[in-house]
């Protein structure tokens, strides 16, 4: 572990130790904001993590979303919450593994375009299901702990996700990934299971989305599909990690927390004009900021930090043929 | 996995965190202040949009516009107060309206919350009214449960009914006609699968067996069906005299236009939410004769068209003939146990629940904190939606049946 | 429902499919835009027609007359101002069509928030041309009729436009090669331009027939652009045909299940036979570009 390492995890740590105490100084508006923060840069976090190395563009954040919502919807009056969020996870993972299996040798807008087919499906049958099977349509979630628990828990699992992602940029799974962006049929050449690798990404991935809805599900009492498969969840994840540039560990981070903090200005102080004015900014961004914010930062303040942010793709690349 | 080691400790401290904040929350007096806060939150955009454009939004400005030609709120000592409005768009999202209404009470500290649109996000927001202490007065929701939500949230009130109180009232309408050999006794049904639609028609199921009604046809269509032939052939074909539709508006257009089209006269025709508005009765003209839903008004009651007239002056549309009328009266309400009690949000709400008021309806008062006194049952007679039952009520239309067949355009 | 009734049924269903689809398949078949705020283009033309017929008294069938061009120098401004910049700094397709993402996304926003000021978020439906027409025993709305009608016709023409003229071939040429189009003296540019306009006039007229028979709000563009992006894809990206047979399959889907399975399911029907043809064969069921 380098110097530069050491002091990021020092700084990262005491970043989150001052996140987790906020509760204590802000009011429960405050928790608010900090709920829909954590849980959008967990969601576009965990997005970039299959997506950014891959460009796969996914639109199945919310498929994942709804199904832990609703797990949570369905189990909390049965069993203790630990276990309905491990079973929340492991119907993710399932439905990761037979979407990843069947669907990732698409390529392109049709992989965009699957993914968004199949949160709907999903909704789809989940009504379905509740319409037929079980006769009810709206769930109830009652559950004794206040917002300050649910955001601690997205707090937990936002800076489980940023580690996750920051150790497997480090290794050797980040390394194939990247190949695979840049060239499959090189990354094929070098010896990489193409078609592992992206699997066990996107399972990650949708775990930790399956997840954010289990988690933020008790905050809103009622749940039905149309609230839990919002699509609007999926397009809000994809634009916020896209802003921030997908391919960096910080990207994610530095989209969400601005985007949400604007939505949120906007909509307060604009409620009538907000589509206008959200619509233009995303169009200036698109022209202003094409790379992401965190290119734009980094162009901006010199060439130093991009230097620093090649090395280890060359020196990587090396050590991994070395390797073979 | 630490995320679920360290919860309990955190939960303690998170108990110790909402204390604090609900200490924070006790309200100030009424004494100086120069303006009254009223906020609230609706789906401006979004799939709730629609919803909320007639029923609620509408109501609301009508009634500021109202509170301010008043010269304010009028408070017991007959001083009045301007209103500060703050608004804001839940965008359709529950979480949105969640954090919006935390941001009305413990940020933008307002005296009083209106609620937003639709049942799921006032079942969202209701926990929070009761932490914070407001009254919440829920009138676009429609639940069987209100006595339980009463229970569990004491300032809560709840002004639309429940499915089984729409499908009793019907199933009543149709069995009087049955044995006057008006109709037959099968009942072909369709539901929109959501919310409102499968709460409804689980009720009807109900009302309709204790009625004893033969469904020979129940199915459930998704949100967003645009084609609607194969289920209006189907009923066609099931040899039902009657049926029922629990749809939402574009569904009920759609499917008026489809039955035109098909040239489907089911002697009974009963639509869901849309057919009260009052575009339904403008394009179908004299097609819409006969046809029966949810809600409906008095005709007679003066009280109410000047309402009506008041409303389209002011908003450019027509109220649509269930919710809105109960909304306006629900703002009535509020704005009249304030002027007995004054801000305190616990008087008002307990003036809410014991009270009489006068209000667009009539004499208004509430049951177990719910409005009982509703019409559950209307039917479009002569260009205006007229309430058919509960029979007994004063102002009660009687059924026009069977219905006339499509007139050609 | 007799089979008949059913595959009539179906058909008309598909038409509006196939005709909301086909504009989609053009801007992103040749111009290569994938153009998320597409069904905001069609919610305008329906407005543009609800208030010609409304506050004129213009009939929509003549209003199209007015809305169509209308749509057409919308595409053409919207590309000129906004694509035609993205499309130059873009290296390669993947960008493009990431850019062409985000910045359609803010179109559709933008035009959303622009109904949503003029016109509120109320439902708006009225009725025109809603009488029975019989075919074969079935009862079909002429409304619905003639857009399957105008499917076909638009369809059938642009296809032969496509396959029988220079222009069609210039336009293909883009399409396959965009690189290579200019070495044979096509100006790519204002072939895209003019194929991105020529889609949004096809969106104008899919808006101006919908709205005569499907209660429309400002927001409930996104489900029209879902919906002509499924068809799109199955019939593969920028094959007129292709969107054309792919739409009424659709509709023919649709209203079996909802005939014979259960009305429940035609939605996700819709999207299980749409994700089974993309596994099945990605390209679509029709293959390439261009044809």
């Amino acid at each position: 572990m380098t110097a530069r390492t050491a002091i990021g995890l020092v700084a990262a740590l005491a970043a989150l130790a001052i996140l987790a105490a906020a509760p204590f100084f802000l009011g429960a508006y405050g928790v608010g904001l900090l709920i829909g923060l954590s849980g959008y840069v967990t969601l576009a976090s965990a997005w970039a993590l299959f997506s950014g190395p891959t460009r796969y563009v996914s639109l199945a954040t919310v498929a994942f979303f709804g199904i832990g919502a609703y797990t949570m919807a369905v189990l909390s009056e049965t069993l203790p919450y630990p276990l309905v969020l491990a079973v929340a996870a492991l119907i993710g993972l399932a439905v990761a593994l037979v979407v990843g299996l069947s669907t990732l040798r698409l390529a392109g807008v049709y992989f965009v375009i699957f993914t968004f087919g199949l949160a709907e499906l999903v909704r789809q049958l989940v009504t379905w299901y509740e319409v037929n099977v079980t006769g009810t349509l709206g769930r109830y979630i009652f559950m004794s702990f206040g917002p300050e628990t649910i955001y601690w828990q997205l707090l937990a699992l936002a800076a489980l996700t940023l580690g996750l992602s920051w150790w497997i940029g480090r290794s050797r799974l980040g390394l194939a990934l990247r190949i695979i962006g840049d060239d499959e049929v090189v990354a094929s050449h070098c010896g990489i299971n193409i078609a592992r690798v992206k699997l066990a990404l996107f399972a990650l991935s949708a775990v930790i989305m399956t997840l954010v809805g289990a988690i933020q599900a008790p905050r809103w009492t009622y749940i039905e599909p149309g609230i839990v498969f919002n699509p609007t969840v999926s397009f809000l994840t994809l634009i916020m990690a896209l802003l921030g540039g997908a391919n960096r560990l910080w990207g994610p981070v530095l989209g969400a927390v601005p985007l949400f903090l604007l939505f949120e200005w906007l909509s307060a102080n604009f409620p009538n004009h907000y589509s206008i004015i959200l619509g233009l900014l995303f169009i200036a961004i698109v022209f202003v900021l094409p790379k992401g914010v965190l290119d734009f930062v980094e162009k901006a303040w010199g060439r130093g930090s991009s230097r620093a942010r090649n090395k280890p793709d060359e020196a990587g690349l090396g050590e991994l043929e070395a390797g073979r | 996995m630490t995320i679920f080691g360290g919860r309990v400790r955190l939960s303690a401290l998170g108990l110790i965190a909402g204390a604090l904040t609900l200490g924070a929350a006790a309200h100030a007096g009424a004494q100086d202040r120069d303006s009254v806060k009223i906020g609230y939150a609706v789906s401006k955009t979004g799939a709730n949009a629609g919803g909320a454009a007639i029923t609620t939004i509408p109501n609301y400005q009508l009634w500021l516009d109202d509170v301010k030609k008043n010269g304010g709120l009028e408070l017991p000592d007959g001083s009045k107060l301007p209103v500060e409005v703050i608004e804001y768009d839940d965008r359709s999202s529950a979480e949105e309206v969640v954090r919006a209404v935390e941001r009305l009470a413990t940020q933008d500290e307002v005296d009083f919350i209106l609620p937003p649109w639709g049942t799921g996000f006032n079942l969202a927001v209701a926990p929070l009214f009761d932490r914070y202490g407001y009254p919440q007065l829920a009138v676009s929701s429609v639940t069987d449960k209100a006595p339980e939500f009463v229970k569990r949230w004491k300032r809560s009130f709840w002004f639309l009914g429940g499915g089984a109180d729409y499908t009793d009232a019907l199933a009543d309408v149709l069995k009087t006609e049955i044995e006057a050999g008006t109709i037959n006794d099968k009942v072909a049904m369709v539901s929109v699968a959501d919310g409102f639609g499968i709460d409804l028609v689980t009720a009807a199921r109900e009302s309709f067996a204790d009625a004893g009604i033969e469904v020979v046809y129940d199915k459930t269509y998704p949100v967003g069906t645009t084609d609607y032939s194969p289920m209006i052939n189907e009923a066609s074909s099931s040899g039902a005299d009657t049926f029922v539709a629990f749809s939402y508006p574009p569904d009920t257009f759609a499917l008026t236009q489809q039955a035109q089209i098909a040239d489907y006269n089911p002697k009974v025709l009963y639509l869901g939410v849309g057919t009260g508005f009052p575009v339904y009765g403008k394009n179908n003209g004299e097609n819409a004769e006969g046809i029966m839903s949810l809600g409906g008004i008095d005709p007679n009651n003066e009280q109410n068209q000047v309402y009506r007239k008041r409303h389209e002056d002011l908003t450019g549309q027509g109220p649509d003939y269930w919710g809105s009328v109960i909304t306006y009266a629900s703002l009535q309400m509020l704005q009249e146990a304030i002027k007995r009690v004054g801000l305190d949000r616990e008087g008002v709400a307990e003036e809410l629940a014991s009270g009489t008021f006068e209000t667009v309806l009539g004499e208004t008062k509430l049951e177990d904190n719910q409005l009982r006194k509703l019409w559950w049952v209307g039917q479009w007679q002569n260009g205006v939606f007229a309430g058919l039952a509960p029979a007994d009520r004063p102002g009660a239309s009687k059924p026009v049946l069977p219905r006339k067949p499509w007139q050609k355009q | 429902m007799t089979l008949i009734n059913v595959l009539i049924a179906g058909l008309v269903l598909g038409g509006t499919y196939a005709l909301v689809a086909m504009g989609l398949t053009l801007q992103y078949g040749i111009a290569r835009i994938m153009n998320l705020a597409y069904g905001e283009t069609i919610i305008a033309a329906a407005f543009a027609a609800y208030l010609l017929q409304g506050a004129l008294g213009v009939n929509p069938l003549l209003g199209m007359l007015l809305v169509l061009p209308g749509g057409f120098v919308f595409g053409y401004i919207v590309y000129g101002l906004m694509m035609r910049p993205l499309v130059a700094r873009s290296q390669d397709r993947g960008n493009l069509e990431i850019d062409s993402i985000l910045a359609t996304f803010g179109l559709l926003f933008v035009i959303q928030g622009v109904m949503l000021v003029i016109f509120g978020s109320n439902y708006m439906s009225y009725s025109f041309l809603n009488v029975p027409v019989t075919i074969l025993g079935a009862n079909v709305a002429a409304n619905r009729l003639l857009a399957f009608v105008l499917a076909l016709t638009i369809g059938l023409t642009l296809y032969l436009l496509l396959t029988r003229t220079r222009w069609g071939t210039a336009l293909r040429a883009v399409a396959v090669a965009p690189q290579n189009a200019p070495l044979v003296g096509i100006d790519v540019n204002r072939t895209a331009r003019f194929a991105f306009a020529l889609g949004g006039a096809l969106a104008a007229a899919g808006g101006v027939v919908i709205s005569m028979y499907q209660t429309f709000t400002a927001t409930s563009g996104v489900v029209f652009t879902m919906k002509a992006l499924i068809v799109v894809i199955m019939g593969g990206v920028g094959n007129l045909l292709g969107a054309l047979s792919a739409g009424l399959i659709l509709g023919l889907v649709e209203t079996g299940v909802a005939s014979y399975i259960d009305p429940g399911l035609t939605l996700a029907a819709t999207y299980a036979i749409f994700l089974a043809i993309l596994l099945w064969r990605p390209q679509g069921l029709f293959g390439g570009a261009g044809r």
